[in-house]
């Protein structure tokens, strides 16, 4: 705790894009000149009608806005608590919240003038929604994916070449997402001149954590809106999973002034106490990564631990940070899910209310039915499902192999 | 005088400032690397501390990391082996090339401790842009240590002044964009961004990212003072790594690399002493 306040003391006369003590530019000078004109380039873009009415018009005559919100009556009652009521991101093209975010920043990017797009990606899912806007445009497009997660997410390297292109297998470090993010960082520090680098989490250096969270923002927005029409009230409480933590900001920033409980789940993968996990919140110390000052997985000396999680989307070693900040100040709540409770959730989903879930959402609605649990049921909890579970079946069907049948895992009579 | 201003000035001629790896390929190796580099010609040696997430490095500085990771070594260790690298006779200026969360996780205090204690001159964060050094700047001007900082072809002219006027020690200056790494061509306006380096900074102005033959460092002659070379050497490093770990091998390895730098980098240039003003090292 002391080295702790003795950071923050050493750190709080650099304010540049900053919550709290988190956030701030930390990269090479080599990319300071693009992270200054990309700030200048949103907040002319971000003031523009022009510009956030074509954000809008893709986004519902493309990507099909606004998604539902459901209320899932039998999960519910089966739960035994508050009324739970999802936001349905999977209903997005692409079956996920990152195409709001690639939409938004592609528009940006051609709007400064850029000729070319890169990402990063773990699971896959940024990459394809950044290929599929790049596609829209006629922009060409080069994914950056940690070699290992190539070779374990073979099904979205196949859309993202399908959609024209081009993956970068990254084999330095471990061979995952943060090597993807450092290698796409060197890739736009050599190409800045022409190239835009659309980051797919509230996480990197200002202004990226402040812009993901504006292009996501339309989550919350729309089930703020939603909830009122469908209950007549404000949710008691709003849920999500939390990797860099973009679905999450998205859905509580529109509730960050009302009196609604804001949770996060963190990916507890095999438990806290086991090491493998990526609760950054729970376990990680305050460190600099991908250019941002946040809560961080490392060894004593500072290096940089490999997460696990058995969702590719959550398993990243920091944490947006915003979250950091709303964590600290105690304006949301962030618990760590395993991998065994996000696949009950997930089974139970199915059961109940005939909907897949990524793996990744997974862990949020698992989150929100302990909640549920513990709430009236003139109660009401709002979870983001961030995404669908088509690309999880693998990997699911291992699990519930594991453990017998998926319906003996639920209870579910 | 400082031991930075006495060994990187402007009359010296030529600088020439060599980057290594601390613990690559181990830590005996890093220290008779270091003196090599001092009898070559060097007027300062910049010590990379190993970082599992080199943003800013290349390929062949990242493999040096991970080398040095695999060893052992971290920041603590690396200033501790300074004291080492004096005690084998290195007098030249030592700067501390280290990624900014390795410092915040040490602590500004023990770093500045073991600075002053193992014969620390500069310190270079690849990753603290000036906009997030000032606090920094300000403990290294008490600590009387250098805080390094670097200026690249993109940087504004504005930023370029605001931090030409607060270097210290030397302004370094990329010569390409991107990372570390060896390169056949600079950025095209590199001689123009030189020129207005110059006029931003009264100290010596170095060039580094991608120096690797004579025929280059001959190109900057006239337009800089001096120039950085890190990924050359360390590749020369990488190729001999296992007999610079051997005490029997070690020392035909490093008569090796010296002779390669001096045939295809350096030439013959002198050994830079203290108190000698005029070296003229070309």
């Amino acid at each position: 705790m002391i080295r702790q306040q003795q950071i923050e003391s050493e750190e709080k006369t650099e304010n540049k894009g900053r919550f709290g003590t988190f956030g701030g530019q930390y990269v090479p000078e080599t990319l300071m000149h693009a992270v200054l004109e990309l700030e200048d380039g949103f907040n002319q873009a971000m003031n523009d009608h022009a510009f956030l009415d074509e954000y809008r018009e893709i986004l519902r005559n493309y990507s099909g806005r606004p998604t539902p919100v459901t209320h899932c009556k039998r999960l519910s009652e089966k739960v035994g608590g508050a009324q739970i009521y999802l936001k349905r991101e999977d209903l997005n093209h692409t079956g996920a919240h990152k195409i709001n975010n690639a939409v938004g920043q592609v528009l940006l990017a051609r709007r400064m003038g850029k000729k070319r797009v890169i990402a990063e990606t773990g699971a896959g899912q940024h990459g394809v929604a950044t290929a599929t806007v790049a596609a829209y445009f006629g922009l060409p497009c080069k994914v950056f994916m940690g070699a290992v997660d190539v070779e374990r997410q073979k099904l979205n390297v196949f859309r993202m070449k399908l959609l024209g292109a081009e993956v970068v297998p990254v084999s330095g470090g471990n061979g995952t997402l943060k090597d993807a993010i450092n290698e796409a960082l060197r890739y736009w520090a050599a190409n800045v001149e022409d190239t835009a680098y659309i980051v797919g989490s509230v996480v990197g250096p200002h202004p990226y954590p402040l812009i993901v969270r504006e292009f996501q923002r339309i989550i919350g927005d729309e089930a703020r809106r939603q909830m009122m029409e469908q209950t007549g009230k404000l949710p008691d409480a709003a849920c999500a999973c939390v990797g860099g933590g973009s679905n999450a900001m998205g859905l509580f920033t529109a509730f960050l002034n009302d009196p609604v409980t804001l949770y996060g789940a963190e990916a507890g993968g095999k438990g806290t106490e086991t090491g493998e996990h990526a609760a950054t919140l729970a376990k990680g110390r305050l460190g600099i990564i991908h250019g941002s000052m946040t809560y961080l997985l490392q060894d004593k000396n500072g290096q940089i631990i490999e997460p696990y999680s058995i969702s590719a989307g959550l398993d990243y070693p920091g944490i947006g940070p915003e979250h950091a900040s709303l964590a600290e100040s105690g304006r949301a709540h962030y618990e760590a899910i395993t991998d065994g409770e996000a696949i009950d959730a997930l089974v139970a989903l199915n059961h109940c209310e005939g909907i897949l879930p990524a793996l990744e959402s997974a862990h949020g609605l698992a989150l929100a039915m302990k909640k549920a649990k513990t709430m009236r049921p003139d109660e009401t909890i709002l979870v983001c499902l961030s995404g669908r579970g088509d690309k999880d079946v693998n990997t699911i069907l291992k699990v519930l192999d594991d453990h017998d049948t998926g319906n003996e895992r639920s209870g579910e009579a | 005088m400082s031991r930075m201003n006495e060994y990187v000035n402007k009359e010296r001629g030529m600088l020439f400032i060599p980057f290594i790896t601390a613990g690559d390929p181990s830590e005996e190796a890093t220290v008779e690397l270091a003196f090599m580099l001092q009898s070559v010609g060097a007027n300062a040696l910049e010590l990379g501390i190993p970082y599992s997430d080199p943003v800013a490095d290349g390929p062949v500085i990242q493999k040096a990391s991970q080398r040095a990771l695999a060893g052992g070594m971290n920041l603590h260790r690396a200033l501790r082996l300074v004291k080492k690298i004096r005690l084998r006779g290195v007098e030249i200026p030592i700067i501390v090339f280290t990624y900014g969360n390795l410092l915040l996780q040490l602590g500004r205090e023990t770093f500045f401790r073991e600075a002053r204690e193992n014969g620390i001159d500069g310190l270079l964060v690849p990753d603290l842009p000036f906009e997030e050094s000032g606090s920094l700047a300000e403990q290294c001007k008490a600590n009387g240590v250098d805080l390094i900082s670097l200026v690249a072809p993109t940087t504004s002219e504005k930023r370029l002044e605001a931090i030409g006027a607060s270097a210290q020690g030397f302004l370094y200056c990329v010569s390409s964009l991107g990372v570390t790494g060896v390169r056949k061509t600079f950025h095209p306006k590199v001689l123009s961004f030189l020129a207005k380096a110059r006029r931003a900074c009264d100290l010596p102005i170095a060039v580094g990212f991608g120096i690797s033959s004579k025929d280059q460092v001959g190109a900057l002659k006239g337009h800089a003072d001096g120039f950085v070379v890190g990924s050359r050497i360390v590749s020369l490093i990488e190729k001999r790594a296992e007999r610079l770990k051997k005490a029997e091998t070690r020392a035909e390895a490093l008569t090796e690399i010296s002779n390669i730098l001096k045939d295809t980098l350096l030439g013959n240039r002198k050994v830079v002493k203290k108190g000698e003003r005029s070296t003229q090292n070309a």
